[in-house]
């Protein structure tokens, strides 16, 4: 335990339905799909037709504006259907599995394969979707290597997977993975480990480990890069998700696609929060019934079933299909009820940052919070609350209101470079004038890509 | 509730688009809001949302400044019977309170019915939702005017501060300098005499009548003329003194002050460095001592006037102070020194608090503009060394 950070900023959100530490195993059947719009800035341009017999790890679909960047079946089996939105949008491309789990063969020797072999094998398989760049939390430009890969070995958010948990037994996987990381790039790989817990990523070797101590966000890579060592104007780092990790280095372990990963079915409203090991990009519908299925709701309830956790997660349905990056699942009761004098009430069943109700008196309590708002859109007006809960050296209501005035020279100078919507989402939790704070980041990073 | 709310959903299509009473939507919309929580939920972004809104930092606020106020009634009654010599007869404290109840709720009233009326209007042009802001200005308005103040005079100021001073910029939340003080301040300029000397802050003490040994006149006009004031600092302190409605008891803004700062609705930071700004200013003085007022013991500052109102709820006011940690100790250190320079050099106003505020809003923007400067150098600076 040499280089522990402590971080003071922050917020831990206690949450009823924390996944209890049981594993469920799906069996590798039905269907399975990959979604161009889990992926940043993606367009995607098809390579397959209903009908045809794909592999893991065969061409879906590739993003017209890098065509390098591959997306690929998650399973062996037939494809069977290309779902699309509006103006013909693709929402996702859906593989019947047959449960063989044939792969397509890559060229995985790492000790032969040079730097440009080994990205055409991760461009290839599909798993270089896996990297976030930063700046801007995008897919990186395979042309561009990074001064350094970050890696997350925690997860701090509200029910977030317990990923000491999840990688028992990934060790081998996660310690070739962490080689390839080192070939990748000329810096250093570098792990966010959490202080105080046992983890086989304590055991890796060739990674620089720097332990955390503190309240969420302290889990999030980017608050992880700003203490390690912040990214400076001009520079590319790479993150990549832990369990994601493992499956680059299973890849290159055993040779072959395999795309199993452990999700945590969290929150409220799941009969019996657990994990569930299944490959990624299963239907909704199935990691939902395997974990044991949803509350039965009363008449005029209803469930937000979410991909991710309640800060950062993408708003699904049942007949939607998980993300592939999807680590947890979660289920909390819609808020679409109205609030008798609300605002004026002590809501102790309610979670507040603000100490103005009470809950900060009792920081060990557990909140099944709703969805509702619990406000109207206003200006800013409070101030110094965002500053409490970023554990950065950035002003994130000077950051915010740079974009909005789209000013450049400031974005930069505030740190635009430094952050994506995760790290500032407890500052849109917590706004008492309940401001969009993650899209307004979003759209200020695309602009930042399309100006730059 | 449940018959309230199918009352309120069964009318609402009256006061929506295309509906008899369209014109009012944004006033419906305010008191819909107010009475529930509306059923709204996420759409994008963090799926839970803190249950604290506008609404409540508002209510907070508000609720800090009932002790002020309340001691204020009863504080316009005891200087009133006081004056006219009925103390001993008549007096008790509920009586007192009662007699000053109905002297200020009329000007609570009429500032908050002009103040709210300008909101709902402007906000109906803009066909936005009503702000909370003006829920604290209506209360802090009154507060700060002296209790023989008349109502037009209420009027006019509460107009000009929500218009001029606040819907001009685009609303609660854009504003430069805080709506209460412009109201005051207006006032002061516009209309000196109602609102200084000796006579306007005992009622109906301009009408005569009271006794001849009585003194109007605040301990902070006596030390400007270099009169020894006629209370002592006890009575400072507990608030028995003539003054503007809401600023005279250190006790019972201190009481609004800890409801503030336990809640977190205020910075302690803009709080405690304005007290220490004044404080040190006051020692500076007794320093020079070049008069019987610079020699007036330091703490003794922060018990007279309007210093103890203005830093605990004006100068947190968030929206025109400034916003960084650090700009707001400079902010409040020269908001409590400037308050104290005025005071004891300038002869022409008694009290520097509304002034030193008013001055340093429009400064708050420098200040933050200089800290924010500070990171971003921070950050450049990083560049250099990683390259």
């Amino acid at each position: 335990m040499s280089k522990v950070i402590k971080l003071k900023k922050g917020l831990d959100i206690k949450l009823v339905g924390a996944a209890e530490k049981t594993v469920v195993e799906m069996p590798v059947s039905g269907l399975y799909a990959s979604c161009p719009t889990n992926y940043e800035g993606c367009v995607p341009k098809i390579l397959v037709k209903v009908g045809d017999v794909v592999k893991a790890g065969s061409p879906l679909y590739f993003d017209k504006t890098r065509p390098e960047v591959m997306f690929c079946s998650p399973v062996s089996g037939v494809v069977s259907a290309v779902n699309r939105g509006e103006k013909r949008k693709v929402l996702s491309v859906v593989v019947e599995a047959d449960g063989k789990q044939e792969s397509e063969s890559f060229a995985t020797d790492l000790a032969t394969l040079s730097r440009e072999e080994l990205v055409k094998t991760l461009l290839d398989s599909g798993l270089w979707s896996l990297f976030l760049q930063r700046p801007y939390g995008v897919i990186p430009s395979p042309q561009v290597a990074p001064r350094a890969i970050f890696c997350s070995a925690f997860d701090s958010a509200p029910l977030a997977a317990d990923m000491a948990f999840v990688l028992e037994g990934e060790k081998e996987n996660l310690q070739k993975g962490v080689e390839v990381l080192s070939k990748l790039t000329d810096g250093k790989v570098y792990m966010g480990l959490k202080a105080g817990q046992k983890s086989v990523c304590e055991e890796l070797q060739g990674v620089e480990k720097f332990y955390f101590d503190g309240p969420h966000p302290a889990g999030n890579v980017g608050v992880q890069i700003h203490h390690i060592a912040p990214i400076a104007a001009g520079e590319v780092v790479w993150t990549v998700n832990v369990q994601d990790l493992a499956i680059i280095g299973r890849l290159f372990r055993t040779g072959a696609l395999d795309m199993t990963r452990t999700i945590a079915v969290t929150g409220s409203q799941f009969e019996k929060p657990q994990y569930v090991k299944s490959v990624a990009g299963a239907s909704i519908n199935k990691v939902v019934a395997a974990a044991g299925g949803l509350k039965a709701q009363k008449e005029g309830d209803s469930v937000r079933l979410i991909d991710g956790n309640v800060l950062t997660g993408t708003k699904t349905t049942n007949d939607d299909y998980c993300s592939i990056k999807c680590n947890q699942l979660t289920a909390i009761p819609e808020g679409d009820k109205y609030e008798f004098l609300g605002w004026a009430m002590p809501r102790f069943k309610k979670f507040s940052a603000s100490h103005s109700y009470f809950s900060w008196l009792c920081p060990k309590k557990q909140y099944d919070l709703d969805t509702n708002l619990n406000g109207g859109v206003r200006a800013y007006v409070v101030t110094g609350l965002y500053e409490k809960l970023l554990p950065m050296d950035i002003y994130p209501m000077y950051l915010l209101k740079a974009i909005l005035a789209q000013d450049f020279d400031k974005m930069i100078g505030l740190g635009i470079y430094e952050v994506v919507e995760e790290d500032l989402a407890l500052c849109e939790f917590a706004d008492p004038s309940k401001t969009e704070i993650q899209t307004i980041l979003r759209d200020g990073i695309n602009l930042m890509i399309k100006e730059m | 509730m449940k018959a309230l709310r199918k009352y309120v959903d069964k009318i609402k299509p009256h006061f929506s688009k295309g509906g008899k009473f369209a014109a009012l939507e944004s006033t419906f919309e305010g008191f819909e809001t107010f009475l529930f929580v509306p059923n709204t939920v996420t759409k994008k972004g963090s799926h839970i949302r803190d249950c604290v809104d506008l609404k409540r930092v508002m209510i907070v606020v508000v609720l800090a400044l009932l002790p002020a106020a309340i001691f204020g009634m009863y504080n316009v009654g005891l200087q009133h019977f006081t004056a006219f010599g009925e103390m001993a007869a008549a007096a008790s404290i509920w009586k007192c309170f009662w007699f000053g109840f109905w002297k200020v709720l009329p000007i609570i009233v009429v500032s908050y019915v002009v103040g709210l009326g300008i909101e709902f209007t402007m906000a109906q042009i803009r066909g936005e939702e009503i702000n909370e802001g003006f829920l604290v200005s209506g209360m802090l308005i009154p507060l700060v005017m002296p209790v023989d103040i008349p109502l037009w005079i209420v009027a006019l100021g509460t107009a000009f501060a929500v218009i001029i001073g606040k819907e001009v910029f685009g609303g609660t939340g854009m504003n430069v300098f805080n709506p209460a003080i412009l109201a005051r301040a207006f006032v002061f300029f516009s209309y000196t005499s109602h609102i200084s000397g000796d006579q306007v802050w005992v009622e109906g003490l301009a009408k005569g009548g009271a006794l001849d040994s009585f003194t109007g006149a605040t301990p902070l006009t006596q030390l400007a003329d270099g009169i020894a004031p006629h209370t002592t600092a006890m009575d400072w302190f507990i608030g028995t003194i003539p003054g503007s409605i809401g600023e005279t008891s250190f006790v019972a803004i201190m009481i609004g002050a800890a409801i503030l700062l336990f809640t977190g609705v205020a910075s302690w930071r803009t709080m405690l460095s304005v007290f220490a700004g004044g404080y040190l200013m006051g020692l500076v003085f007794n320093l020079i001592g070049a008069n019987d007022y610079m020699l007036l013991p330091a703490h003794h500052h922060l018990l007279l006037g309007g210093f103890a109102f203005g830093a605990v709820f004006m100068a947190t006011d968030p929206v025109t102070s400034a916003q960084t940690n650090c700009g707001k100790i400079i902010y409040g250190l020269m908001i409590g020194a400037l308050a104290v320079l005025i005071r004891v050099v300038n002869p022409g106003y008694p009290e520097g608090m509304m002034l030193a505020i008013l001055f340093m809003n429009g400064v708050a923007p420098l200040i933050d503009h200089y800290v924010v400067g500070a990171n971003i150098r921070r950050r450049n600076k990083r560049v250099k060394l990683v390259k």
